[in-house]
Protein backbone atom coordinates (compact mmCIF):
# COMPACT_ATOMS: atom_id res chain seq x y z
CA UNK A 1 0.00 0.00 0.00
CA UNK A 2 0.98 3.63 -0.46
CA UNK A 3 3.38 4.76 2.22
CA UNK A 4 3.23 7.82 4.41
CA UNK A 5 5.86 10.36 3.38
CA UNK A 6 8.06 12.36 5.75
CA UNK A 7 9.38 15.37 3.86
CA UNK A 8 12.06 17.73 5.15
CA UNK A 9 11.44 21.31 4.06
CA UNK A 10 14.52 23.38 3.37
CA UNK A 11 13.99 27.11 3.63
CA UNK A 12 16.27 28.87 1.24
CA UNK A 13 16.92 32.29 2.65
CA UNK A 14 20.42 33.19 1.62
CA UNK A 15 20.81 36.45 -0.19
CA UNK A 16 24.58 36.48 -0.38
CA UNK A 17 26.01 35.14 -3.60
CA UNK A 18 28.68 32.52 -3.59
CA UNK A 19 30.98 32.04 -6.49
CA UNK A 20 31.25 28.36 -7.18
CA UNK A 21 34.74 27.02 -7.85
CA UNK A 22 35.11 26.18 -11.50
CA UNK A 23 31.75 27.79 -12.33
CA UNK A 24 31.37 31.05 -14.13
CA UNK A 25 28.04 31.84 -12.50
CA UNK A 26 27.43 32.87 -8.95
CA UNK A 27 25.09 30.80 -6.89
CA UNK A 28 23.17 31.14 -3.66
CA UNK A 29 24.23 27.81 -2.30
CA UNK A 30 24.56 28.38 1.41
CA UNK A 31 23.37 25.53 3.60
CA UNK A 32 20.83 24.01 1.21
CA UNK A 33 23.21 22.01 -0.95
CA UNK A 34 25.00 20.26 1.91
CA UNK A 35 21.61 19.41 3.43
CA UNK A 36 20.42 17.92 0.14
CA UNK A 37 23.55 15.81 -0.12
CA UNK A 38 23.10 14.45 3.40
CA UNK A 39 19.42 13.66 2.96
CA UNK A 40 20.18 11.87 -0.29
CA UNK A 41 22.47 9.42 1.40
CA UNK A 42 19.76 8.63 3.96
CA UNK A 43 17.01 7.67 1.49
CA UNK A 44 14.66 10.47 2.49
CA UNK A 45 11.19 10.19 0.88
CA UNK A 46 11.13 13.61 -0.81
CA UNK A 47 12.52 17.10 -0.33
CA UNK A 48 10.83 20.49 -0.50
CA UNK A 49 12.93 23.60 -1.10
CA UNK A 50 11.22 26.95 -0.65
CA UNK A 51 12.90 30.09 -1.93
CA UNK A 52 11.79 32.54 0.74
CA UNK A 53 13.68 35.43 -0.86
CA UNK A 54 11.92 34.99 -4.21
CA UNK A 55 8.51 35.01 -2.55
CA UNK A 56 9.07 38.21 -0.60
CA UNK A 57 11.15 40.02 -3.18
CA UNK A 58 8.88 39.21 -6.09
CA UNK A 59 11.80 38.07 -8.11
CA UNK A 60 12.07 35.20 -10.50
CA UNK A 61 13.00 31.71 -9.36
CA UNK A 62 16.74 31.06 -9.34
CA UNK A 63 17.03 28.37 -12.01
CA UNK A 64 20.80 28.18 -11.95
CA UNK A 65 20.88 27.25 -8.30
CA UNK A 66 17.92 24.86 -8.64
CA UNK A 67 19.89 23.12 -11.35
CA UNK A 68 22.82 22.86 -8.94
CA UNK A 69 20.53 21.42 -6.25
CA UNK A 70 18.93 18.87 -8.54
CA UNK A 71 22.26 17.65 -9.83
CA UNK A 72 22.90 16.33 -6.31
CA UNK A 73 19.36 15.23 -5.63
CA UNK A 74 18.24 11.72 -6.48
CA UNK A 75 15.04 11.89 -4.50
CA UNK A 76 11.85 13.66 -5.63
CA UNK A 77 12.32 17.41 -5.31
CA UNK A 78 9.59 20.03 -4.97
CA UNK A 79 10.60 23.64 -5.48
CA UNK A 80 8.55 26.66 -4.44
CA UNK A 81 8.86 30.36 -3.81
CA UNK A 82 8.15 33.13 -6.30
CA UNK A 83 6.56 30.82 -8.88
CA UNK A 84 4.22 33.13 -10.79
CA UNK A 85 3.93 32.12 -14.45
CA UNK A 86 3.83 29.16 -16.81
CA UNK A 87 7.36 30.10 -17.92
CA UNK A 88 8.57 29.88 -14.31
CA UNK A 89 7.06 26.41 -13.92
CA UNK A 90 8.45 25.22 -17.24
CA UNK A 91 11.92 26.49 -16.44
CA UNK A 92 11.91 25.04 -12.93
CA UNK A 93 10.91 21.61 -14.24
CA UNK A 94 13.64 21.92 -16.83
CA UNK A 95 16.13 22.91 -14.15
CA UNK A 96 15.41 19.73 -12.25
CA UNK A 97 12.37 20.20 -10.04
CA UNK A 98 10.04 17.21 -10.09
CA UNK A 99 7.17 19.25 -8.71
CA UNK A 100 6.61 22.97 -8.29
CA UNK A 101 4.83 24.64 -5.43
CA UNK A 102 2.61 27.66 -6.04
CA UNK A 103 1.00 29.89 -3.41
CA UNK A 104 0.45 33.60 -3.90
CA UNK A 105 0.31 33.51 -7.69
CA UNK A 106 -2.77 31.27 -7.62
CA UNK A 107 -4.74 34.03 -5.87
CA UNK A 108 -3.72 36.58 -8.49
CA UNK A 109 -4.72 34.26 -11.31
CA UNK A 110 -6.35 30.93 -10.45
CA UNK A 111 -6.34 29.96 -14.12
CA UNK A 112 -2.56 29.56 -13.78
CA UNK A 113 -3.22 26.30 -11.93
CA UNK A 114 -5.58 25.05 -14.62
CA UNK A 115 -3.17 25.91 -17.43
CA UNK A 116 -0.22 24.40 -15.60
CA UNK A 117 -2.09 21.16 -14.90
CA UNK A 118 -3.08 20.89 -18.56
CA UNK A 119 0.43 21.56 -19.81
CA UNK A 120 2.55 19.65 -17.31
CA UNK A 121 0.08 17.31 -15.63
CA UNK A 122 -1.56 17.69 -12.22
CA UNK A 123 0.99 15.49 -10.57
CA UNK A 124 3.71 18.13 -10.71
CA UNK A 125 1.59 21.00 -9.42
CA UNK A 126 1.51 21.41 -5.64
CA UNK A 127 -0.60 24.28 -4.32
CA UNK A 128 0.56 25.66 -1.02
CA UNK A 129 -1.96 27.27 1.33
CA UNK A 130 -0.92 29.23 4.41
CA UNK A 131 -3.70 29.54 6.97
CA UNK A 132 -4.63 31.65 9.95
CA UNK A 133 -7.81 31.39 12.01
CA UNK A 134 -9.59 34.74 11.66
CA UNK A 135 -11.70 36.65 14.19
CA UNK A 136 -14.76 34.61 13.23
CA UNK A 137 -12.94 31.38 13.97
CA UNK A 138 -12.66 30.41 10.31
CA UNK A 139 -9.41 29.37 8.62
CA UNK A 140 -8.45 32.05 6.12
CA UNK A 141 -5.78 31.93 3.41
CA UNK A 142 -2.79 34.24 3.76
CA UNK A 143 -0.18 35.00 1.09
CA UNK A 144 3.37 36.34 0.80
CA UNK A 145 4.88 34.18 3.48
CA UNK A 146 1.88 34.59 5.75
CA UNK A 147 1.75 38.39 5.81
CA UNK A 148 -1.27 39.26 3.65
CA UNK A 149 -4.88 38.11 4.33
CA UNK A 150 -6.89 37.23 1.24
CA UNK A 151 -10.42 37.12 2.64
CA UNK A 152 -10.76 33.66 1.11
CA UNK A 153 -11.56 30.68 3.31
CA UNK A 154 -9.15 27.73 3.23
CA UNK A 155 -11.97 25.23 2.79
CA UNK A 156 -13.27 26.95 -0.34
CA UNK A 157 -9.83 27.58 -1.79
CA UNK A 158 -8.73 23.97 -1.31
CA UNK A 159 -11.77 22.74 -3.25
CA UNK A 160 -11.23 25.32 -6.00
CA UNK A 161 -7.59 24.39 -6.40
CA UNK A 162 -8.51 20.72 -6.66
CA UNK A 163 -11.11 21.50 -9.30
CA UNK A 164 -8.60 23.50 -11.32
CA UNK A 165 -6.16 20.62 -11.36
CA UNK A 166 -3.78 20.87 -8.42
CA UNK A 167 -2.17 17.47 -7.78
CA UNK A 168 -1.42 17.97 -4.08
CA UNK A 169 -2.05 20.57 -1.40
CA UNK A 170 0.60 21.69 1.10
CA UNK A 171 -1.25 23.12 4.10
CA UNK A 172 0.69 25.26 6.57
CA UNK A 173 -0.52 26.75 9.81
CA UNK A 174 1.18 30.12 10.16
CA UNK A 175 0.72 30.17 13.92
CA UNK A 176 2.06 26.65 14.47
CA UNK A 177 4.92 27.04 11.99
CA UNK A 178 8.24 27.06 13.80
CA UNK A 179 6.59 26.48 17.18
CA UNK A 180 7.37 22.77 17.33
CA UNK A 181 4.16 22.34 19.36
CA UNK A 182 2.33 20.12 16.91
CA UNK A 183 0.51 20.51 13.61
CA UNK A 184 -2.84 22.30 13.54
CA UNK A 185 -4.92 19.13 13.40
CA UNK A 186 -8.21 21.00 12.99
CA UNK A 187 -6.84 22.83 9.95
CA UNK A 188 -5.43 19.70 8.32
CA UNK A 189 -8.68 17.78 8.94
CA UNK A 190 -10.68 20.61 7.41
CA UNK A 191 -8.78 20.23 4.16
CA UNK A 192 -8.47 16.43 4.02
CA UNK A 193 -12.18 16.03 4.58
CA UNK A 194 -13.04 18.33 1.69
CA UNK A 195 -10.68 17.17 -1.08
CA UNK A 196 -9.73 13.84 -2.66
CA UNK A 197 -6.18 14.78 -3.63
CA UNK A 198 -3.20 14.14 -1.35
CA UNK A 199 -2.64 16.66 1.45
CA UNK A 200 0.77 17.38 2.96
CA UNK A 201 0.60 18.72 6.52
CA UNK A 202 3.04 21.48 7.37
CA UNK A 203 3.81 23.76 10.29
CA UNK A 204 4.44 22.76 13.88
CA UNK A 205 6.08 19.36 14.04
CA UNK A 206 8.13 19.15 17.24
CA UNK A 207 8.26 15.41 17.78
CA UNK A 208 7.52 12.22 15.91
CA UNK A 209 4.19 11.84 17.65
CA UNK A 210 3.04 15.14 16.15
CA UNK A 211 3.48 13.53 12.73
CA UNK A 212 1.59 10.46 13.90
CA UNK A 213 -1.32 12.66 14.98
CA UNK A 214 -1.40 14.56 11.68
CA UNK A 215 -1.69 11.28 9.82
CA UNK A 216 -4.08 9.35 12.04
CA UNK A 217 -6.24 12.19 13.37
CA UNK A 218 -6.22 14.44 10.32
CA UNK A 219 -5.67 12.03 7.40
CA UNK A 220 -2.59 13.76 6.01
CA UNK A 221 -0.92 11.72 3.24
CA UNK A 222 2.45 13.22 4.08
CA UNK A 223 4.06 15.38 6.72
CA UNK A 224 6.47 18.18 5.94
CA UNK A 225 8.75 19.61 8.59
CA UNK A 226 11.59 22.07 8.85
CA UNK A 227 12.41 23.18 12.40
CA UNK A 228 12.34 19.71 13.95
CA UNK A 229 15.05 18.51 11.58
CA UNK A 230 16.98 21.78 11.56
CA UNK A 231 17.06 22.56 15.27
CA UNK A 232 16.90 19.18 16.99
CA UNK A 233 18.59 15.82 16.73
CA UNK A 234 15.47 14.20 15.30
CA UNK A 235 15.69 12.76 11.80
CA UNK A 236 13.32 11.69 9.00
CA UNK A 237 14.58 8.13 9.30
CA UNK A 238 13.84 7.95 13.03
CA UNK A 239 10.46 9.57 12.36
CA UNK A 240 9.59 6.76 9.98
CA UNK A 241 10.79 4.13 12.41
CA UNK A 242 8.48 5.63 15.02
CA UNK A 243 5.52 5.83 12.65
CA UNK A 244 6.18 2.28 11.48
CA UNK A 245 6.35 1.02 15.05
CA UNK A 246 2.89 2.50 15.60
CA UNK A 247 1.53 0.54 12.66
CA UNK A 248 1.63 3.14 9.90
CA UNK A 249 2.84 2.12 6.43
CA UNK A 250 6.27 3.61 5.84
CA UNK A 251 8.78 3.08 3.08
CA UNK A 252 10.81 -0.07 3.38
CA UNK A 253 14.46 0.68 3.25
CA UNK A 254 16.35 -1.25 0.61
CA UNK A 255 19.70 -2.47 1.80
CA UNK A 256 21.29 -2.83 -1.61
CA UNK A 257 21.81 -5.30 -4.40
CA UNK A 258 24.39 -7.40 -2.61
CA UNK A 259 22.16 -8.41 0.23
CA UNK A 260 20.04 -11.51 -0.16
CA UNK A 261 16.36 -11.14 -0.77
CA UNK A 262 15.26 -11.82 2.77
CA UNK A 263 17.44 -9.09 4.20
CA UNK A 264 17.03 -6.93 1.15
CA UNK A 265 14.06 -5.17 2.66
CA UNK A 266 13.97 -3.70 6.08
CA UNK A 267 10.51 -2.55 7.10
CA UNK A 268 9.48 -1.36 10.48
CA UNK A 269 6.39 -3.30 11.40
CA UNK B 1 26.96 0.36 -25.74
CA UNK B 2 25.26 3.60 -26.69
CA UNK B 3 22.13 4.60 -24.81
CA UNK B 4 19.80 7.22 -26.21
CA UNK B 5 17.54 9.22 -23.90
CA UNK B 6 14.79 10.80 -25.94
CA UNK B 7 14.40 14.52 -25.32
CA UNK B 8 10.85 15.39 -26.28
CA UNK B 9 10.65 18.50 -24.14
CA UNK B 10 8.40 17.15 -21.41
CA UNK B 11 10.65 17.18 -18.42
CA UNK B 12 14.02 17.51 -16.87
CA UNK B 13 16.39 14.85 -18.13
CA UNK B 14 19.19 15.51 -15.67
CA UNK B 15 18.22 12.84 -13.18
CA UNK B 16 17.71 10.03 -15.68
CA UNK B 17 20.90 11.00 -17.53
CA UNK B 18 22.98 10.97 -14.36
CA UNK B 19 21.49 7.64 -13.33
CA UNK B 20 22.13 5.99 -16.71
CA UNK B 21 25.67 7.39 -16.90
CA UNK B 22 26.55 5.36 -13.83
CA UNK B 23 26.10 2.15 -15.80
CA UNK B 24 26.50 3.02 -19.48
CA UNK B 25 29.70 4.36 -21.00
CA UNK B 26 28.03 6.34 -23.74
CA UNK B 27 24.81 8.25 -23.18
CA UNK B 28 23.22 10.57 -25.73
CA UNK B 29 20.38 12.91 -24.79
CA UNK B 30 18.88 14.07 -28.05
CA UNK B 31 15.89 15.70 -29.64
CA UNK B 32 16.97 14.42 -33.05
CA UNK B 33 15.29 11.12 -34.03
CA UNK B 34 18.17 10.24 -36.34
CA UNK B 35 20.30 9.64 -33.26
CA UNK B 36 18.17 6.58 -32.52
CA UNK B 37 19.97 4.84 -35.36
CA UNK B 38 23.26 4.77 -33.52
CA UNK B 39 21.81 3.76 -30.17
CA UNK B 40 21.84 0.20 -28.85
CA UNK B 41 19.24 0.97 -26.20
CA UNK B 42 16.59 3.65 -26.05
CA UNK B 43 14.98 5.24 -23.00
CA UNK B 44 11.80 7.29 -23.21
CA UNK B 45 11.32 9.21 -19.95
CA UNK B 46 8.66 11.79 -19.39
CA UNK B 47 6.15 13.48 -17.23
CA UNK B 48 3.25 15.39 -18.65
CA UNK B 49 0.17 14.77 -20.68
CA UNK B 50 -0.35 11.87 -23.12
CA UNK B 51 -1.99 13.84 -25.92
CA UNK B 52 0.63 16.60 -26.00
CA UNK B 53 3.52 14.15 -25.82
CA UNK B 54 2.22 12.08 -28.75
CA UNK B 55 1.60 15.24 -30.72
CA UNK B 56 5.22 16.27 -30.28
CA UNK B 57 6.62 12.82 -31.01
CA UNK B 58 4.60 12.52 -34.18
CA UNK B 59 5.39 16.03 -35.41
CA UNK B 60 9.14 15.64 -34.94
CA UNK B 61 9.51 12.26 -36.58
CA UNK B 62 10.03 10.24 -33.41
CA UNK B 63 7.10 7.87 -33.94
CA UNK B 64 8.45 6.60 -37.25
CA UNK B 65 12.07 6.38 -36.10
CA UNK B 66 11.25 4.68 -32.78
CA UNK B 67 8.97 2.20 -34.55
CA UNK B 68 11.75 1.31 -36.95
CA UNK B 69 14.45 0.94 -34.29
CA UNK B 70 12.34 -0.78 -31.64
CA UNK B 71 9.78 -2.83 -33.59
CA UNK B 72 11.83 -3.71 -36.66
CA UNK B 73 15.39 -3.55 -35.39
CA UNK B 74 14.47 -5.00 -31.98
CA UNK B 75 16.49 -2.53 -29.97
CA UNK B 76 15.97 -2.65 -26.22
CA UNK B 77 13.55 0.06 -25.13
CA UNK B 78 12.51 1.36 -21.71
CA UNK B 79 9.60 3.75 -21.19
CA UNK B 80 9.44 5.53 -17.81
CA UNK B 81 6.23 6.96 -16.33
CA UNK B 82 4.57 8.79 -19.24
CA UNK B 83 7.09 6.97 -21.43
CA UNK B 84 5.54 3.65 -20.36
CA UNK B 85 2.02 4.94 -20.98
CA UNK B 86 2.94 6.04 -24.51
CA UNK B 87 3.61 2.40 -25.40
CA UNK B 88 -0.15 1.85 -25.53
CA UNK B 89 -2.43 1.80 -28.58
CA UNK B 90 -4.52 4.57 -27.12
CA UNK B 91 -4.55 7.05 -24.25
CA UNK B 92 -7.50 8.91 -22.80
CA UNK B 93 -5.69 11.81 -21.11
CA UNK B 94 -6.24 15.09 -22.91
CA UNK B 95 -8.60 13.48 -25.44
CA UNK B 96 -8.48 10.10 -27.20
CA UNK B 97 -5.02 9.84 -28.69
CA UNK B 98 -3.22 6.97 -30.41
CA UNK B 99 0.01 5.99 -28.67
CA UNK B 100 3.10 4.34 -30.04
CA UNK B 101 1.29 1.00 -30.07
CA UNK B 102 4.37 -1.06 -29.16
CA UNK B 103 2.32 -2.98 -26.57
CA UNK B 104 -1.45 -3.40 -27.10
CA UNK B 105 -3.51 -1.76 -24.41
CA UNK B 106 -4.94 1.52 -23.24
CA UNK B 107 -4.20 4.30 -20.76
CA UNK B 108 -6.95 5.53 -18.47
CA UNK B 109 -7.30 7.37 -15.19
CA UNK B 110 -6.60 5.43 -12.02
CA UNK B 111 -9.73 4.11 -10.35
CA UNK B 112 -10.83 6.19 -7.35
CA UNK B 113 -11.17 3.90 -4.34
CA UNK B 114 -12.59 4.91 -0.95
CA UNK B 115 -9.82 6.09 1.41
CA UNK B 116 -7.40 6.55 -1.47
CA UNK B 117 -6.35 9.77 -3.19
CA UNK B 118 -5.51 10.50 -6.81
CA UNK B 119 -2.86 11.43 -8.06
CA UNK B 120 -1.00 8.41 -6.75
CA UNK B 121 2.01 10.13 -5.20
CA UNK B 122 4.71 8.50 -3.14
CA UNK B 123 6.36 5.19 -2.43
CA UNK B 124 4.44 2.00 -3.12
CA UNK B 125 5.14 -1.70 -3.53
CA UNK B 126 5.98 -3.29 -6.85
CA UNK B 127 5.32 -7.02 -7.19
CA UNK B 128 6.90 -8.55 -10.25
CA UNK B 129 5.55 -11.57 -12.09
CA UNK B 130 9.00 -12.64 -13.24
CA UNK B 131 12.12 -12.70 -11.15
CA UNK B 132 14.58 -12.70 -14.03
CA UNK B 133 14.29 -9.69 -16.32
CA UNK B 134 14.13 -6.14 -14.95
CA UNK B 135 13.47 -7.30 -11.41
CA UNK B 136 16.32 -9.75 -11.09
CA UNK B 137 17.66 -9.66 -7.52
CA UNK B 138 15.16 -6.97 -6.60
CA UNK B 139 13.18 -7.85 -3.46
CA UNK B 140 9.57 -8.49 -4.40
CA UNK B 141 7.38 -5.75 -2.97
CA UNK B 142 10.14 -3.12 -2.79
CA UNK B 143 8.86 0.44 -2.60
CA UNK B 144 9.42 2.61 -5.64
CA UNK B 145 8.39 6.22 -6.29
CA UNK B 146 5.21 6.96 -8.22
CA UNK B 147 3.65 10.26 -9.25
CA UNK B 148 0.76 9.82 -11.71
CA UNK B 149 -2.97 9.92 -12.24
CA UNK B 150 -3.15 7.57 -15.22
CA UNK B 151 -2.04 3.99 -15.79
CA UNK B 152 -1.49 1.63 -18.71
CA UNK B 153 -3.40 -1.65 -18.87
CA UNK B 154 -2.01 -4.08 -21.45
CA UNK B 155 -4.58 -6.11 -23.34
CA UNK B 156 -2.48 -9.27 -23.12
CA UNK B 157 -1.89 -10.35 -19.49
CA UNK B 158 1.42 -11.89 -20.53
CA UNK B 159 2.77 -8.38 -21.01
CA UNK B 160 2.25 -7.53 -17.34
CA UNK B 161 5.66 -7.52 -15.65
CA UNK B 162 4.65 -6.04 -12.29
CA UNK B 163 1.64 -4.74 -10.38
CA UNK B 164 1.12 -2.34 -7.49
CA UNK B 165 -1.68 -2.51 -4.91
CA UNK B 166 -3.43 0.84 -5.38
CA UNK B 167 -6.54 1.98 -7.22
CA UNK B 168 -7.79 -1.57 -7.17
CA UNK B 169 -4.40 -2.81 -8.38
CA UNK B 170 -2.72 -1.41 -11.48
CA UNK B 171 0.08 -2.49 -13.80
CA UNK B 172 3.34 -0.89 -12.74
CA UNK B 173 5.68 -2.53 -15.25
CA UNK B 174 5.27 -4.15 -18.66
CA UNK B 175 7.38 -6.18 -21.04
CA UNK B 176 6.87 -7.43 -24.56
CA UNK B 177 10.12 -8.95 -25.85
CA UNK B 178 12.58 -6.06 -26.17
CA UNK B 179 10.10 -3.42 -25.01
CA UNK B 180 9.93 -2.51 -21.31
CA UNK B 181 7.91 0.05 -19.41
CA UNK B 182 7.86 1.13 -15.75
CA UNK B 183 5.27 3.46 -14.24
CA UNK B 184 7.52 4.42 -11.29
CA UNK B 185 10.62 6.62 -11.55
CA UNK B 186 13.68 4.41 -11.11
CA UNK B 187 15.95 7.48 -11.31
CA UNK B 188 14.18 8.93 -8.27
CA UNK B 189 13.95 5.69 -6.33
CA UNK B 190 17.52 5.23 -5.18
CA UNK B 191 18.96 2.72 -4.59
CA UNK B 192 16.50 0.00 -5.70
CA UNK B 193 15.46 2.01 -8.75
CA UNK B 194 19.07 2.28 -9.82
CA UNK B 195 19.45 -1.51 -9.57
CA UNK B 196 16.45 -1.88 -11.87
CA UNK B 197 18.04 0.52 -14.35
CA UNK B 198 21.26 -1.46 -14.12
CA UNK B 199 19.32 -4.63 -14.94
CA UNK B 200 17.93 -2.99 -18.05
CA UNK B 201 21.28 -1.62 -19.14
CA UNK B 202 23.10 -4.90 -18.66
CA UNK B 203 20.70 -6.99 -20.77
Amino acid sequence: MLKIRVIPTLLWKETGLVKGVGFSSTRRVGTILPAIKVYNTRQVDELIVVDVVATLGQREPDYTTVDAFSSHCFVPLTVGGGVRTIEHIKNLLKAGADKVCINSAAFDDPSLIKKAAMLFGSQCIVVSIDAVKNARGEYECYTHSGTTPTGILVKDWAVTMQELGAGELLITSIVHDGSMSGYDLELISLVTSNVQIPVIASGGAGCYDDMYQAITQSNASAVAAASIFHFTQQTPLEAKKYLGSKGLPVRNVYMGKNSNKQDGLKAWQ
Amino acid sequence: MVVLIVDYKTSNLGSIKRAVEMYAPSVIVSDNPADAKKADKIILPGIGVFADAMSYLKKHGWVDELTEQVVYNNKLFLGICLGMQLLADIGYEGGDTPGLGFIPGSVAKLQQMPHERIPHVGWNEVYSTQQDSLFQNIPNGADLYFVHSYAFTPRNPEHILATTPYAGGFVSAVQANNVFGVQFHPEKSTPVGFDILRNFLSR
